[in-house]
């Protein structure tokens, strides 16, 4: 995927996670809150750190730390939750991602983005969107959208068991075509 | 131009509405073919629509419109009988006119052909009525007097008066006058007394009004019903002031009154209460034997009727009419329910700081946002006889379909329930009855058999329970047969061949994904839509569905669903430092569970509680909490499905007003959170679907 194609804007939010920075699309967030107490959601997978109220509103709040398999965030007077526009099968949601820091808003051209190096990240290079170059540093710009596509949120689809004991709901993965039920 | 697309989209949801009407008056009518009124309500609503769709620019419903409009008034006037045929074709009609409406609305294209054929059969009635009218012999059925006041030459004062915002609707006076000089010989005399000076004038006012003096052959029911779509935004009166064969009232004093009103010698009021003495001249009429008493009494008896209508119109109007978007009250129920939450906190505060006067003011804070919270869900609330009377044309079209005779009895229409859990009901209901007809009533011959009436009858019927609403769909059909369900499911595999089950149970296997007992699928079931899908939609609104039925004699499905679904009230419990809402509505009671009742208990997560063996949940466990659990547990005893299950908690916290929020596309996999929930001091709570957990 060419870099070019899918940059639709040049501002970048900043934010380090374990000594390395990262950037979001600008358009992508929607606001930085300090970290507040997160209600935890059960049986749920690890990085999903649960939900916070914002506004009156529940957002969920993902740790994008275990997300991409490095050590959970330990909260520190810098620890923030990012909120993020993004959309979910077709559906807009809010969505937190906990960060160590948040740094700065930059501006990267397009021709300070290189695309994503095939080897040498610890992230699948399939959740990057290209790779800023600043000041020598180098900036690893998320596509969040894939980060959390409906495959990757799926992984809560699949920590859900149908219950044995519904047998009905039992059959309804092998037979889920959906025929006319008569009485 | 914004203004204009106001007005269309205005015309849009009323001509909806008055689709409607139109739907439910003719069925009306095909039960009661002699009920005047519900013709006269058709054509009003018909016309109103033609009427309404000439000054919006639908020109297509206007010139469809008035066909069927012409075929509806030799209805009204009695010309035509009403048929079976006549009743199809104008539900046929009216259907044509709502696809219509939806192309105007972007909806597909509108069938040419098909609204030709329409029109056609459509002429052939008028034809029919016209070779009616040749034959004198039928013209029995028609009322003499009305007969003799449509021939005669009649004159009509019409005083048109109307209100200064008259423009904002979009009417333009004018043509109203313009429709009124077609009619016959007129004089129309315009009244400018109301004018304001010039520094007062609002040019987008209306301050003129007319007298107009009319002779015409039409019948006074013409006449209104050119006004018939103003007739709530003016004054109107439409006087018979002089009637050809009824010449005997002083000719100079009608000239003298008219003149005065020209030259703004005597007030209207003046003038209208001599028209009143005018009045009197039916008596004068009478006793110089010009007409019989009885051509007066009935005349009269036909005014005062219109009159009455029109006066009942305007109450139900003025007691339930105010159009507001839905969204904005989605807004308010939104807005209602962050007050709650901060009302909440409010009172959380002002216990925690023992502040007699705060505590005072929050306890009024309290009572006030209670009755805020009551009064906007109620706004929301409908009556579910909306609903109900759809499914009469459902009833009625699948029933000819299948050459069954099916009568739908409706029952407790005044219902009321939440908007949202009203629209989503919809496709269920409808899946329900058109298995009622389908599946349920036998055809005539076998209920004939079967020594029942050859006419089958569903009823539907709503009531309200506690918080719940009830709904049933009860048939006297051919119910459900237990061996034949219990041998499909064995077939389709979703049961053992040596399963145990009650009756119930095996009813219950209808909504199990998959399964359907008719051999094969007709078009009148064939939606794609099954049981299992049913009962989702109902879980989904967090109601439940339940069938009865006896072989033989029919089939009863029970809706339960709740009130509403913005706010319930709830019982708030810890689990680890996690706060969790159960519903209050399926909570029975709570007790403590001590270690060594636990203990005793252990491995079977079975608790006996004044004799009652209730089997339980460690919600704990079931979360996976790893937290170190308190010594004295909770166990809150909950209904679900008409068992008693517990589950067990760290602590119960008590009563807790819970506005839910829904907990976004991110959990739409997780089943036991139904959603969340802001306490007072700004944390989340999660609110348990009970239904779910077990």
């Amino acid at each position: 995927m060419a870099a070019t194609e899918i940059l639709d804007s040049n501002q970048y939010l900043t934010f380090k996670l374990d000594q390395e920075v990262y950037a979001l699309d600008i358009t992508q967030v929607r606001e930085v809150l300090d970290y507040t107490e997160i209600t935890k959601v059960p049986r749920m997978p690890e990085f999903m750190r649960g939900v916070i109220n914002l506004r009156g509103g529940v957002v969920p709040v993902v740790d994008l730390r275990l997300k991409f398999e490095m050590e959970g965030s330990e909260k520190t007077v810098d620890s923030c939750i990012i909120i993020m526009e993004l959309d979910i099968e077709g559906d807009k949601t809010y969505l937190g991602a906990l960060a160590d820091s948040v740094q700065e808003v930059i501006t990267l051209e397009a021709e300070q983005i290189e695309p994503p190096p095939k080897i040498g990240t610890r992230l699948d290079t399939e959740f990057i969107r290209g790779m800023g170059k600043r000041n020598d540093e180098l900036i690893i710009i998320l596509d969040i959208d894939r980060v959390f596509s409906s495959g990757e949120l799926g992984v809560i689809q699949a920590a859900e068991e149908i219950k044995p004991q519904d047998l009905a709901a039992g059959k309804a993965l092998e037979n889920n075509t959906a025929q006319e039920i008569s009485i | 131009m914004d203004e204009t697309q106001n007005f269309i989209e205005i015309y849009r949801q009323e001509a909806d509405e008055l689709l409607i009407e139109i739907e439910e008056t003719v069925l009306e009518i095909e039960e009661a073919p002699e009920d005047r009124e519900a013709i006269n309500r058709l054509f009003r609503a018909v016309h109103t629509i033609k009427g309404s769709g000439a000054m919006f620019g639908f020109d297509k419903i206007v010139d469809f419109t008035h066909t069927l409009e012409t075929v509806l008034d030799m209805l009204r006037d009695a010309l035509l009988p009403v048929t079976k045929d006549l009743i199809d074709l104008i539900l046929k009609c009216r259907d044509h006119i709502k696809s219509i409406l939806n192309h105007t609305a972007g909806g597909d294209e509108v069938d040419m052909d098909y609204e030709n054929s329409l029109v056609e059969s459509l002429n052939a009635f008028l034809g029919q009525a016209e070779k009616r009218e040749d034959r004198p012999a039928s013209a029995d059925t028609r009322k003499p007097e009305t007969e003799d006041l449509e021939k005669r030459e009649v004159t009509y004062r019409i005083r048109f008066k109307p209100e200064p915002n008259i423009f904002m609707t979009g009417t333009d006076p004018a043509l109203l006058l313009e429709e009124l000089k077609e009619y016959g010989d007129h004089e129309v005399i315009p009244q400018f007394k109301n004018i304001p000076f010039f520094d007062e004038l609002n040019p987008e006012e209306c301050y003129i009004f007319w007298d107009i003096i009319l002779t015409t052959s039409v019948s006074y029911n013409t006449i209104k019903d050119v006004f018939i779509f103003v007739e709530d935004n003016c004054e109107l009166s439409i006087e018979i002031i002089d009637n050809e064969v009824d010449y005997v009232y002083d000719d100079d004093l009608k000239r003298l009154g008219e003149i005065l009103v020209e030259r703004n010698d005597v007030s209207p009021d003046e003038i209208n209460s001599a028209l009143n003495e005018q009045k009197k001249l039916g008596e004068i009429l009478v006793d110089s034997n010009k007409v019989d008493s009885q051509t007066l009494v009935s005349a009269l008896a036909e005014q005062n009727q219109l009159k009455k209508v029109k006066e009942k119109r305007c109450e139900d109007k003025g007691a339930s009419s105010l159009r507001v978007a839905s969204d904005k009250l989605d807004v308010l129920v939104d807005l209602v329910g962050e007050l709650v939450t901060v009302q909440a906190r409010l009172t959380q505060l002002s216990s925690n700081l023992e502040h007699t006067d705060l505590i005072s003011i929050s306890e009024e804070v309290e009572r006030l946002t209670g009755e805020l919270r009551d009064n906007t869900m109620s706004i929301r609330m409908m009556p579910i006889g909306t609903t109900f009377s759809k499914f009469r044309r459902l009833v009625r079209d699948l029933s000819g379909q299948l050459g069954k005779n099916i009568d739908l009895i409706t029952e407790g229409a005044e219902t009321e329930l939440d908007k949202t859990v009203l629209d989503r009901l919809d496709d269920p209901l409808v899946h329900l009855i058109r298995n009622s007809i389908d599946h349920g009533i036998e055809s005539p011959e076998k209920r004939k058999k079967a020594g029942k009436p050859e006419k089958g009858t569903i009823k539907l019927s709503a009531g309200q329970k506690g918080a719940h609403v009830v709904i049933t769909i009860n048939d006297d059909g051919g119910g459900l047969d237990v061996d034949v369900i219990r041998e499909k499911a064995v077939q389709k595999d979703i049961i053992s061949k040596d399963a145990a089950l009650t009756d119930k149970e095996t009813f219950e296997l209808i909504f199990a994904p998959g399964f359907s007992t008719a051999g094969s699928i007709t078009n009148v079931s064939g939606r794609g839509v099954g049981m299992d899908v049913v009962k989702k939609t109902i879980e989904s609104l967090r109601g439940a569905i339940e069938v009865d039925s006896i072989k033989g004699e029919g089939t009863t499905i029970t809706l339960k669903l709740p009130l509403t679904l913005a706010i319930i009230n709830g019982l708030l419990v810890t689990i680890g430092d996690v706060f969790y809402v159960l519903p209050l509505a399926s909570v029975e009671e709570c007790v403590e569970l001590a270690n060594s009742k636990s203990e005793q208990a252990s491995g079977s997560n079975i608790l006996n509680v004044r004799g009652d063996i209730i089997p339980y949940i460690r919600l704990r466990d079931h979360f996976g909490v790893e937290e170190e659990k308190p010594d004295l547990e909770h166990i809150v005893i909950a209904d679900v499905h008409e068992k008693r299950i517990g589950f067990v908690v760290d602590n119960v916290i008590g009563g807790h007003q819970t506005v839910i929020k829904p907990l976004g596309p991110a959990f739409k996999h997780m089943k036991d959170i139904s959603g969340a929930t802001i306490l007072g001091n700004g944390t989340v709570a999660l609110i348990l679907d009970v239904n779910a957990l077990i």
